[in-house]
């Protein structure tokens, strides 16, 4: 009886898409709009929770110097202009980066914002023994230091092509220094009062917070344009699940905007059609895809299993069988009934933006089982007296795990059978995400363990450049017991070639020269079989039709540009 | 599971058991137990429920024999048919079938589990509640348990040895087991203090003063004494507890700890369908229904169980 | 029975002890983790230094003892201060603090007792209302239409979980009638007849859904108990020295059938505390229940292993009042 109250909801990814329209009207006449995200948010302060909840949670009140918009464009949001080496503001040597504030800017408690602040939240988060969760934005950064009042320089350890880390997107926004200046290193998490309630320069600022449970925010008075927000107050609940939060805007009408709507299509087209609200999306570089594991996963290796020194995997290291494998994919029907429009096909790992995107292997767009079978026929793998493949003893029967979620059950289904048509047995396993995606080095279960043959999951990079991105795949990112299994390079893909190319990119300055070189990075991931791409994947949110002044944004906080956001008369 | 089902019909209507009962005057008592079990009409009823849905659940796949987890996107979220009687889910598979196999599983789990959980939880009421000595150590183990936080628990027993039982058992048994051994040793506590708060009351009564003071030992108070007379809070523990272990074994399911999920079960196909519920309301409707009867028709075996082992109704 | 008592209350010391080192040990093998939630963006290394910030690092049983330093004198000696006003020490004491929320836990505890306390323990009043008088009057008319149309409601309300009609319940009464809101606003506070009648809408959907299912348990019990005893001596003997059937029923034999339903309620009430999961979440009531459920998804061990203490502390104390009441109903049960 105790056990059934266990049942839950899982967790998984998203966001939102949208339409724009003007906003007229003063600050605070439209009155509340209700804002539901599925998964609560814990607290305001984006250097100590990542999670996308939180970074969005408190992007209402904390803002970057510069954003990205909508397109994925970055734009200047604090500061005057974006710093470019045309402009000046990077230097020749790619060594530092100038960044200018705009003049009269103000914290929410009528103070200025100077390039203190700036210097502190650098600070704040290189700190050691702050635990900050967003270091990775400050990677190889020298100094930070204030010029001026208003100016900004950091300076980076290393030639950065592209410098926009620090300060830049949701995840890196500017704290103030006055109200944090107690709480660096190992006193960070003991601010509880700073942390659910940071002082910023956004429209709104923090009016009652209950951790994990609901946000109501007010106008911000300060606010840089006087005639914004048009909403005076904002909540945010949280909790429940992503159907339920898709009712109360679409049927119900109680809210406004739901986040993350991760659901059956036709669910959602059943609600859409009561006419209260619509369905937005909008595709950033999020990719579903198969991680494929390039060493042997067999139980028996005891600690060597799926570690390069257990050796490679019995076939799967056959570009040919891979290729059968993604080839006997229909990914139109994956789409049609998991995603909607909350998913494309694609066939690389690195989709967007349209720049990146590569066109070396749209073959897998359409399914060709006949094909697929014609491969596996010609490397010399027969089919046996129960239906399935088998070559010198060796059987093509996979183990094939993913994160505990309806969607992806439903995904397992259909290519388990699409296999099966290709004569490849499959076991199905699902896992927690909590345990699926935490890492811990003595769980088995763990995504970056890989005791599978294949493994399915969503990533994506934050921002536009996928230079970090491409890099976990480097021989020196497998995970393995000598560097307690962190790593991103899970299909433990090993490629001179690949890592040269890499390290090629981190010193190439021109966009079109890198997006040149970070294709050629995709197809090769593509070519060896190490990762099958499924479906690009969108954010999808649900608004109601009387929101306006909403555009959907992928690439930076879905609600980016609540201060436009109004309602309807 | 078989031998499960002929063993317990149930009665609802007891009017007609004292002319039966006193028909059979002069034979053994568990003639007198069938014989009064017989005459309940509720428990003939549900015994009759629960055999003719094991026989839908173990047979029928043979009349129906569309394979449960064959996908037809194309014949999606259908209502029903002559080609699906049941309708599909929202991924083209036969509602019918999986209905048929999801019961197999289902009454299987549902009725080992009840049965572990139950027998360990009258063990341990009894035992606490008869001995006095050893009272103490025993409801300090359930409390123990009731306090243990489940889902951590769960993720550690199922780390520890679901490698081992797959390779021991094969994926599927191997995962059967784990489960009814799960939800068994995770809901025996309610039965445990309730077996045992009847016993304190029981022990100090009369007729087992009586006994103990003729010198009878104590197995035989706790069999011919103690036991028929607690044998209500038990059956009512037995009836929830199938319940119970259906339910339970689909929340497993859903996180990730039960069964793959291309193996249908009837908890599991009634929490997959529930957002379906204005779509396509077979998808809730059968599991549903078919968990209902399995526990009603449990319920009423129960109950002429119970009726026909207590002596003094069998008297009447 | 006195002594009885305070025996059993001291012998709950070390019991929660053991109780309190098994749970830590539980939730420290378990592989759920800290960082599990955070976007795959944030890299390894990263993750890595959040454990050890998060004190990860540290051996097994110093992470115990500071949890028990910080759980069974910090916090007490904190809630002392506040009462009192006094000052103790130098009042910078190392709080339980919440991996998620980086707050003391204690006050997020704090924070959602409202809620709980009210939708899950009025659903506990609500189910207690109903069950005992259908389980009385099921028993003494065995059988009867009543008997069956009550068993046939228990049994379809306990066969089908909480997930399913909740579900049901908002769709009829949230999205086709309107009448009831689908989500609980933990924001609302009550201070004129509005907010009142706003306050009782959005609990009567909870409520009903988790009292209609501590219903159909309770009644059962309830009624099978009732059954054993209508068949007792005393029960005859009580009729044939002429007393009315209200007075036999409602005296001696509803008196004699608490003892089952006594244990079933002290279960069951430590899990008031507990809230409810399944209909918490459905409701958004966010109150005790999805606070644990959130906090062991995210391998929050300090919320988790101090929201389950606190569970197992009321667990020992209500099955310690469960055990004083068999007593006081029976007294020929004795312990000492």
């Amino acid at each position: 009886m105790r056990l059934r109250n266990l049942l839950s909801a899982t967790a998984a990814a998203a966001a939102l898409g949208a339409l724009a329209g003007p906003a007229l009207a003063e600050r605070g006449a439209d009155g509340q709009v209700n804002i539901i995200y599925w998964q609560a948010v814990s607290i305001l302060n984006p250097y100590l929770s990542g999670g996308t909840k939180d970074v969005e949670g408190a992007s209402l009140v904390l803002e970057p110097l510069a954003r990205y918009d909508e397109t994925g464009t970055m734009v200047p949001w604090l500061v005057e202009e974006i710093p470019t080496v045309e402009n000046g503001g990077v230097s020749e040597d790619l060594m530092s980066i100038t960044w200018k504030l705009k003049p009269g800017l103000k914290w929410s408690d009528g103070s200025d914002v100077t390039a203190a602040d700036a210097v502190f939240t650098a600070d704040y988060c290189m700190d050691e023994t702050g635990g900050c969760q967003q270091v990775a934005n400050y990677a190889d950064v020298a100094s930070v230091e204030a010029v001026d009042d208003l100016t900004i320089k950091i300076t980076f350890t290393v030639p950065k092509p592209v410098p926009y880390g620090p300060f830049v997107g949701a995840q890196s926004p500017i704290l103030q220094a006055a109200q944090f200046a107690d709480c660096k290193g190992a006193k960070a998490p003991e601010c509880t009062d700073a942390n659910f309630g940071p002082i910023g320069t956004g429209p709104y600022v923090v009016a009652e917070f209950k951790p994990n449970d609901v946000v109501v925010y007010e106008a911000n008075p300060h606010y840089r344009e006087a005639d914004k927000p048009a909403f005076g107050s904002v909540l945010l609940k949280g909790g429940g699940d992503a159907v339920s939060a898709a009712r109360s805007v679409m049927e119900t009408g109680e809210f406004d905007y739901a986040w993350n709507m991760q659901v059956e299509p036709e669910i959602l087209a059943q609600m859409e059609a009561r006419g209260i609200g619509k369905v937005i999306s909008a595709y950033g570089t999020s990719v579903e895809r198969f991680e494929v594991n390039m060493t042997n996963p067999d139980p028996d290796l005891g600690d060597l299993r799926s570690t390069v020194e257990g050796g490679p995997h019995p076939f799967l290291t056959d570009p040919k069988v891979t290729r059968a494998l993604s080839m006997a994919i229909d990914r139109e029907i994956l789409v049609e009934a998991g995603y909607g429009a909350a998913g494309q096909v694609t066939c690389n790992v690195l989709p967007a933006p349209d720049l990146f995107n590569s066109t070396a292997n749209d073959w897998c767009k359409t399914p060709d089982v006949d094909g697929a079978n014609a491969l596996l026929d010609e490397a010399g793998w027969v089919v046996g007296s129960d239906g399935v493949r088998e070559k010198d003893g060796v059987k093509l029967s996979l183990l094939y795990q993913t994160s505990t979620n309806s969607v992806r059950q439903g995904t397992q289904a259909l290519i388990k059978q699409m296999w099966q048509e290709i004569g490849v047995e499959t076991e199905l396993r699902n896992i927690s995400g909590s345990v699926f995606f935490g890492g811990d080095p003595s769980s088995p279960d763990t995504f970056q363990k890989l005791y599978a043959d294949v493994e399915m999951f969503t990533n994506n990079f934050d921002g536009t450049d996928p230079e970090k991105y491409m890099a976990n795949w480097r021989c020196s990112e497998i995970p393995s017991p000598k560097n307690n299994w962190l790593g991103g390079n899970n299909p433990r893909f090993c490629s001179e070639e690949y890592d040269a190319l890499v390290q090629t990119l981190a010193g190439t300055a021109k966009i079109e020269e890198r997006a040149e070189i970070a294709k050629q990075l995709n197809d090769m991931l593509m070519e060896s079989g190490a990762i099958i791409p499924l479906i690009h994947r969108g954010r999808v949110a649900a608004m109601a039709n009387t929101i306006e002044g909403h555009a959907m944004n992928p690439w930076d906080s879905e609600l980016w540009d609540i201060a436009s956001w109004s309602r309807a008369k | 599971m078989t031998d499960a089902a002929a063993v317990r019909p149930d009665a609802d209507a007891a009017a007609a058991a004292d002319a039966a009962a006193a028909k059979r005057r002069h034979s053994s008592p568990w003639r007198d137990v069938w014989a009064q079990f017989s005459s309940h009409r509720g428990a003939l009823a549900g015994a009759a429920v629960f055999a003719f849905m094991l026989l839908v659940v173990l047979v029928g796949p043979f009349i129906h024999d569309v394979d449960p987890q064959k996908l037809d996107i194309r014949a999606k979220n259908q209502f029903m048919s002559w080609e699906h009687p049941l309708g599909t889910d929202n991924l083209g598979r036969d509602m019918l079938a999986q209905v048929m196999a999801g019961g197999q599983v289902s009454l299987a789990v549902g009725v080992t589990a009840m049965l572990l959980s139950v027998l360990l939880g009258t063990a341990i009421g009894v035992t606490a509640g008869f001995s006095r000595r050893l009272d103490g150590p025993m409801m300090r183990l359930t409390d123990l348990f009731l306090a243990l936080p489940l889902l951590p628990l769960l993720l550690v027993i199922i780390m520890l040895f679901r490698d081992t039982l797959r390779q021991a058992f094969g994926p599927e048994s191997g995962i059967f087991i784990l489960i009814v051994f799960v939800i068994g040793i995770t809901s025996w506590m309610q039965t445990a203090r309730i077996v045992r708060g009847d016993v304190l009351a029981l022990k100090e009564r009369e007729f087992v003063l009586a006994a103990r003071s003729v010198g009878a030992p104590g197995r035989r108070i706790i069999t011919r004494h103690i036991l028929p007379n607690v044998l209500s809070p038990i059956m009512v523990s037995a009836t929830l507890g199938v319940a119970n272990a259906i339910i339970t074994e689909s929340a497993l399911s859903f996180l990730g700890l039960g069964f793959p999920s291309d193996f249908p079960t009837w908890g599991r196909l009634l929490y997959d369908g529930a957002n379906f519920m204005t779509l396509t309301p077979d998808r809730v409707i059968w599991p549903g229904l078919a968990i209902s009867l399995t526990v009603l028709s449990v319920n009423y075996i129960g109950d002429g169980l119970r009726d026909a082992l207590d002596p003094r109704i069998r008297g009447r | 029975m006195l002594t009885y008592t305070i025996r059993r209350l001291a012998f709950a010391v070390p019991t929660l002890l053991v109780i309190s080192f098994l749970i830590f040990g539980i939730l420290d093998l378990a592989p759920s983790d800290p960082t599990a939630q955070l976007p795959l963006t944030i890299p390894p290394e990263v993750r890595e230094k959040i454990r050890l910030s998060l004190g990860l690092g540290d051996p097994f049983i110093v992470r115990y003892f500071k949890w028990l330093v910080q759980f069974m004198v910090n916090e007490p000696l904190n809630i002392l201060e506040q009462w009192t006003g006094w000052t103790i020490g130098d009042g910078e004491r190392l709080r339980v603090l919440s991996w998620q929320t980086r707050s003391p836990v204690v006050d997020l505890i704090v924070q959602r007792m409202p809620q709980t306390l009210w939708v899950v323990g009025m659903s506990y009043v609500v189910g207690i209302v109903i069950a005992i008088p259908i389980g009385v009057i099921s028993a003494y008319r065995q059988y009867s239409w009543f008997d069956q149309f009550g068993t046939l409601f228990s049994m379809v309300g306990f066969s089908i979980p909480t997930f399913f009609t909740g579900l049901l319940f908002i769709v009829i009464f949230s999205v086709t009638l309107g009448w009831l809101p689908s989500i609980y606003d933990t924001t609302l506070v009550v201070e004129d007849w509005d907010s009142f009648v706003a306050q009782v809408k959005q609990m009567i959907m909870p409520t009903m859904v988790l009292g209609l299912y501590n219903a159909s348990q309770l009644s059962r019990f309830m009624r099978a108990s009732v059954l054993d005893n209508l068949n007792q001596d005393y029960v005859r003997t009580a009729r044939a020295k002429g007393m009315t059937e209200k007075v036999v029923l409602l005296i001696h034999v509803l008196r004699n059938s608490m003892i089952p339903v006594v244990t079933v309620i002290a279960l069951n009430l430590p899990q008031v505390f507990g809230g409810a999961i399944i209909t918490e979440q459905i409701f958004r009531v966010n109150g005790l229940g999805q606070l644990l459920i959130g906090a062991i998804e995210g391998g929050d061990i300090p919320t988790v292993q101090t929201l389950t203490f606190i569970f197992a502390v009321l667990i020992v104390v209500f099955n310690l009042i469960a055990d004083v009441l068999y007593g006081i109903l029976d007294p020929r049960i004795r312990y000492d």
